[in-house]
């Protein structure tokens, strides 16, 4: 039978999204609904003197109007995390008068209509007492720390193995550099947003923009006091995420309180300018990188020493050391973190965390390198291609990087590259090559699926999950199918509703793995059970079969000695004496990542042109080649891919929030001036990928693709505008005044 | 947003009546700036007189050049065929402006009342904004201002005019022509925006109460030698770092015989220095000659700490705007 995994599947949602069928967090409408609109600080650190709110709330179709005075009750702190818990945040919920950062909910205001809670939250006058901030790496290095845990995995805080003293000292050509990321903020398409109603005072339903609808229920009843049971979130579709969905920030909770309190259902839905501050970004990176080779290229040692920022009551970091520890073999390898505390909103997990800003720092200093050594970049990483994790002193789990070095480079016509800096010109325009190395860990957590034969023959799968715009109802349709033996067609597969099987936050690259083995698990599951129950019935042609003997392809059951002998699941369905039969399954990853350090890997190779007298960089054409296990539908794995090599470019040539130091605050709030690319500045993009098998991730052998296709491609871009340029710009974003 | 009273007048006079008798009253266009900074709360007006119905939506040949009434989209202008042929620096600049989306809500006359940009104008959280709150400073001064003015800024605002069409229209002379409660007048472009000065809260010399009602574009036979560049940070949904509108015309043995230039991006309007467009007459359309006029252009030229790079990069967009324009002359 033909796999339905792998396949191009058309998206099964497709139709509703691009008809407005599908019905994200804020679309959602209820009979008596009220609006909310947080009014956010506009200083960066001090205390709220005074909140007036009688202009507010004489306001035509104002009903309430929230703020620390109203003394609105928790069941525990907000800044109670439970350190089990990744995702959870110190939130700002109204508790005191303390401004800890620019736009942090200081007032909420609920209204009628949306347009009367705008009026009533810029009517409602906040007076301040400011205290000078701090935002920049340079005012708080005095007080950086070195933490003792990174975010995400929760690598340690330093690594060290050799001597990078000693490995230096045995170096011909050596290279020390600085390499500065800015501030990013995420920025999906849909903003956050929530809708909260009451049913009594014990029973909650969300409608939450997240992408984690179980992180979202605990933190939310753990604040409220609530039995987890009794709150329900609901988040079918999410337009978008990007890591900053992920934890539960505060305005999903201020959401909540203000329904409590006003007794009818409420929507809050942020702002755009809102989504710079509350609810994450990432850190600004300050990556200092040595490195020392032999004269053939051979690294002897390899350091990097980064700098990032938190806030100033949490703990988030972003762990950018990490591709240092491992992409290449180098035996004399020590990296740091230290993180200074800033007057910001907390960052958090954006595509990526670490490794996107890692990768850029470390494949710009190894071109450097390679250009030091008059190597060609490509050989050089070659020279250093790491054999196994020498940090975790493991095994890959699978490896294909040298083929996708070699397909990528053949497809992008490496080979032809002339490496002399300014020697591809035509006319006013410089034209540069350039290659970034691109890795992300395969992770998996715990999840569980359920799949079930109703007697009209249709199947139903369903587990928690999120869509946030990879293809999860897609993919999970296609596993399941497979894992049955049945059309892809015949599977209904539903999602974002905490009351389906429990699974993990749609991040780090993990739902595949992790959700998708559950339901490739459960479906076999329900398999067995067809199989099984088809064998005892003497209603049956299979009837007396043994259950091994028992092919299921294409929704029938055929005995393999006697193939004329078959039966539909239709058939078999219909025949059922209970509504339905189902397999509940949980699954969970095993020691694997004990034995073997699971890692995806990838080369990007960019071609820019540059105005060289205007400085205007446009990327011509970017191949990125991917090894990432098993690829599960390859239209929604090349769109995923793309997106991510998309944002490399974002993060080479664009994104940066920029702050005024002296107040705190972001000055490029809004999609006008913090830019992202649009269709005019991306040229063609190819995405290939490798036919991996890894056997040792989890059972469907996928490894994850959200994220892999950020890393490596910002690089790759930058070293493309050295090539083009001659210009060496280690600070990003590269604009055009770093060129002139 | 602060609830407001709306009119659709039907006659240009019924509109001017209608703006007399209500105070803080706005005329809306496409409303492409203006619902943008009500929304933001930078402009509060009691009433919305939409003059979007207004008999003044037409391109016709008027007087050896063309009218463009105040009303006609910005995108239609860009494709008409009049202006396409005979002004086809006003046709780019359009294109080179804000998004399709946007352009086709764009109007002329709106278009020219966009208010200058800057952070710290659009957001009225900001404390310190002469243009907003007169007297209560600038934030942007010592601030962020990778955006803002090198030419003619006060110590009072730095703050950029971000269109791209008011520059093509100030290199071409444009006549802009207005109705008003004392009848109509006209003023060339030139003397329709203002530098800040102590004044920045005003953008253009438009009495209170006068109507757009069209732009001419005198007649020029020699405009079919024009260019429009627009330098930014992205190639759509971008404000010009720089943008230069150049027309050139050339004798027939080549020397530059007529050239008209403007600026985007430097000031607090469209830049223009009549007196520095004379020293590429009869020179040869070269490096040389687009160096003097630069500098000429870029006479007093104060940067701040994010745009010191606009100074050269002013330089290399004349050198090139020219090169382009010269070509085509």
């Amino acid at each position: 039978m033909p796999s339905a995994i792998g396949e191009p599947l058309d998206r099964v949602d497709g139709r509703a999204k691009v008809t407005g069928g599908a019905v994200y967090s804020a679309e959602n409408n209820l009979p008596g609904m009220t609006y909310a609109v947080m009014v956010t600080s506009t200083i960066a650190k001090g205390r709220v003197a005074s909140i007036d709110s009688a202009a507010a709330r004489r306001a035509p179709g104002i009903i309430a109007v929230l703020t620390h005075e109203s003394k609105l009750k928790l069941a525990k702190s907000p800044d109670d995390i439970s350190p089990d818990s990744a995702a959870d945040r110190r939130l700002q919920l109204l508790q005191n008068d303390r401004v800890l950062y620019a736009g942090q909910p200081v007032a909420v205001v609920v209204a009628e209509t949306l347009e009367a809670a705008q009026e009533g939250a810029r009517l409602a006058q906040v007076r301040y007492g400011p205290e000078t901030p701090s935002v920049s790496v340079d005012a708080s290095l005095a007080g950086a720390f070195i933490p003792e845990r990174l975010s995400g995995a929760g690598d340690p805080g330093r690594s060290s193995r050799g001597d990078v003293q000693a490995g230096m000292s045995q170096a011909s050509t050596r290279l020390e550099q600085v390499y500065t990321t800015p501030f990013q903020v995420h920025n999906p398409m849909e903003p956050h947003a929530t809708v909260a109603v009451w049913d009594g005072p014990d029973g909650l339903t969300l409608y939450d923009a997240t992408q984690g609808i179980f992180g979202a229920r605990k933190r939310v009843a753990g604040l409220l006091g609530l039995a987890v049971e009794n709150v329900r979130v609901l988040s079918p579709y999410v337009g978008g995420g990007f890591g900053s969905k992920g934890p539960t920030w505060s305005h999903v909770l201020l959401c909540a309180m203000a329904a409590r309190e006003v007794r009818r259902p409420v929507k809050l839905v942020l702002a755009r300018p809102q989504m710079f501050g509350p609810i994450g970004c990432r850190s600004e990176t300050r990556q200092s990188i040595a490195i020392g080779a032999k004269p053939d290229g051979t690294l002897t040692a390899l350091k990097n020493d980064v700098v990032t920022h938190t806030s100033s009551f949490d703990d988030f970091v972003e762990p950018a050391s990490t591709p240092t520890r491992k992409l290449y073999s180098v035996p004399n390898n020590s990296t740091t973190q230290r993180v200074v505390r800033s007057d910001i909103g907390t960052p958090s997990y954006m595509r990526a965390p670490g490794e996107a800003p890692g990768t850029f720092a470390l494949e710009v200093a190894m071109d450097e390198l390679a250009y030091a050594l008059t190597m060609d970049p490509l050989a050089l990483r070659l020279k250093n291609y790491a054999e196994q994790d020498e940090d975790g002193q493991k095994p890959w789990s699978a490896k294909s990087l040298r083929e996708c070095y070699r397909m990528g480079a053949e497809r992008f016509g490496w080979a032809k590259r002339s490496p002399e800096p300014g020697s591809m010109r035509d006319g006013h325009t410089l034209i540069g090559w350039g290659l970034g190395t691109a890795m992300y860990p395969a992770r998996r957590s715990p999840a569980s699926a359920r799949a079930r034969l109703n007697r009209d023959g249709s199947i139903q799968v369903e587990a928690g999950t999120q869509e946030i715009g990879g293809g999860t109802y897609t993919t999970m349709t296609q596993i399941a199918a497979d894992g049955i033996g049945v059309e892809p067609s015949r599977v209904i597969f539903r999602l974002g509703d905490t009351q389906f099987p429990p699974t993990p936050v749609s991040g780090g690259s993990m739902t595949t793995a992790s959700t998708g083995s559950a339901v490739y698990l459960a479906a076999r599951a329900l398999r067995d059970t067809i199989i099984q129950r088809a064998v005892v019935d003497r209603n049956s042609l299979l009837y007396g079969a043994k259950p091994a003997q028992i092919a299921f392809e294409n929704g029938r059951l055929s005995r393999s000695d006697r193939p004329g002998q078959m039966e539909t699941i239709q058939h078999f369905a219909a025949g059922l004496g209970e509504p339905y039969i189902e397999a509940i399954v949980n699954a969970a990853p095993g020691q694997e990542k004990e034995e073997f350090s699971p890692m995806s890997f990838g080369a990007q190779f960019a071609e820019v042109r540059v105005d060289a007298d205007l400085g205007q960089v446009f990327v011509s054409r970017m191949v990125g080649a991917f090894g990432a296990g098993r690829i599960i539908n390859a239209k929604t794995a090349r769109s995923n891919f793309m997106g991510g090599m998309v944002w490399g470019v974002s993060f080479a040539l664009y994104e940066h929030a920029v702050y005024d130091e002296r107040l705190g605050r972001i000055v490029n709030n809004n999609l006008a001036e913090y830019h992202v690319p649009v269709n005019a500045d991306i040229g063609d993009i190819d995405v290939i990928w490798v036919d991996e098998a890894d056997h040792h991730v989890d059972p469907i052998g996928a490894k994850g693709i959200g994220e892999i296709g950020i890393t490596g491609s910002a690089a790759a871009v930058a070293n493309a505008v050295f090539h083009a340029t001659g210009k060496r710009v280690r600070d990003l974003p590269i604009t055009l005044d770093k060129l002139l | 947003m602060k609830a407001f009273a709306y009119a659709r007048p039907s006659t240009t006079d019924e509109a001017i009546a209608t703006f007399s008798s209500s105070s803080g009253a706005k005329f809306l266009g496409g409303g492409t700036n203006l619902i943008d900074l009500m929304k933001m709360g930078v402009e509060q007006p009691s009433t919305l007189i939409d003059i979007t119905r207004l008999p003044l939506a037409t391109i016709e040949e008027h007087a050896g050049g063309i009218r463009i009434g105040a009303m006609v989209r910005n995108s239609t202008v860009a494709e008409h065929p009049l202006v396409r042929d005979r002004y086809p620096v006003l046709s780019q600049a359009i294109l080179a402006g804000a998004s399709p989306q946007l352009r086709n809500m764009a109007t002329i006359g709106g278009n020219l009342m966009q208010r200058t940009r800057c952070s710290y104008f659009y957001d009225p959280t900001y404390a310190h904004c002469n243009k907003r709150l007169p007297g209560s400073g600038c934030d942007a001064i010592d601030g962020y201002n990778r955006m803002h003015a090198i030419l003619g800024a006060s110590d009072q605002c730095i703050a950029t005019n971000p269109g791209d069409m008011a520059v093509a229209l100030m290199a071409l002379d444009a006549r802009i022509q207005v109705l008003g409660p004392q009848g109509p007048r006209s003023r060339l472009a030139g003397d329709f925006f203002r530098l800040p000065g102590d004044t920045p809260n005003i953008d253009t010399n438009l009495r209170p109460g006068e109507l757009i009602t069209a732009v001419d574009l005198p007649p020029i036979d020699w405009a079919t030698g024009g260019h429009y560049l627009k330098v930014r940070d992205r190639n759509s949904y971008a404000f010009a770092l720089i943008s230069v509108a150049a027309v050139v015309g050339l004798d027939s043995n080549g020397s530059i015989r007529r050239a008209q230039l403007a600026l985007g991006g430097v000031a607090h309007m469209p830049w223009r220095v009549p007196d520095a467009e004379r020293v590429l007459i009869g020179q040869t359309p070269g490096d040389g000659a687009f160096r003097d006029v630069a500098e000429a252009l870029l006479k007093g030229a104060k940067p701040y700490a994010h745009n010191r790079f606009k100074v050269e990069l002013v330089r290399r967009s004349i050198a090139r705007a020219l090169e382009a324009a010269s070509t085509r002359a």
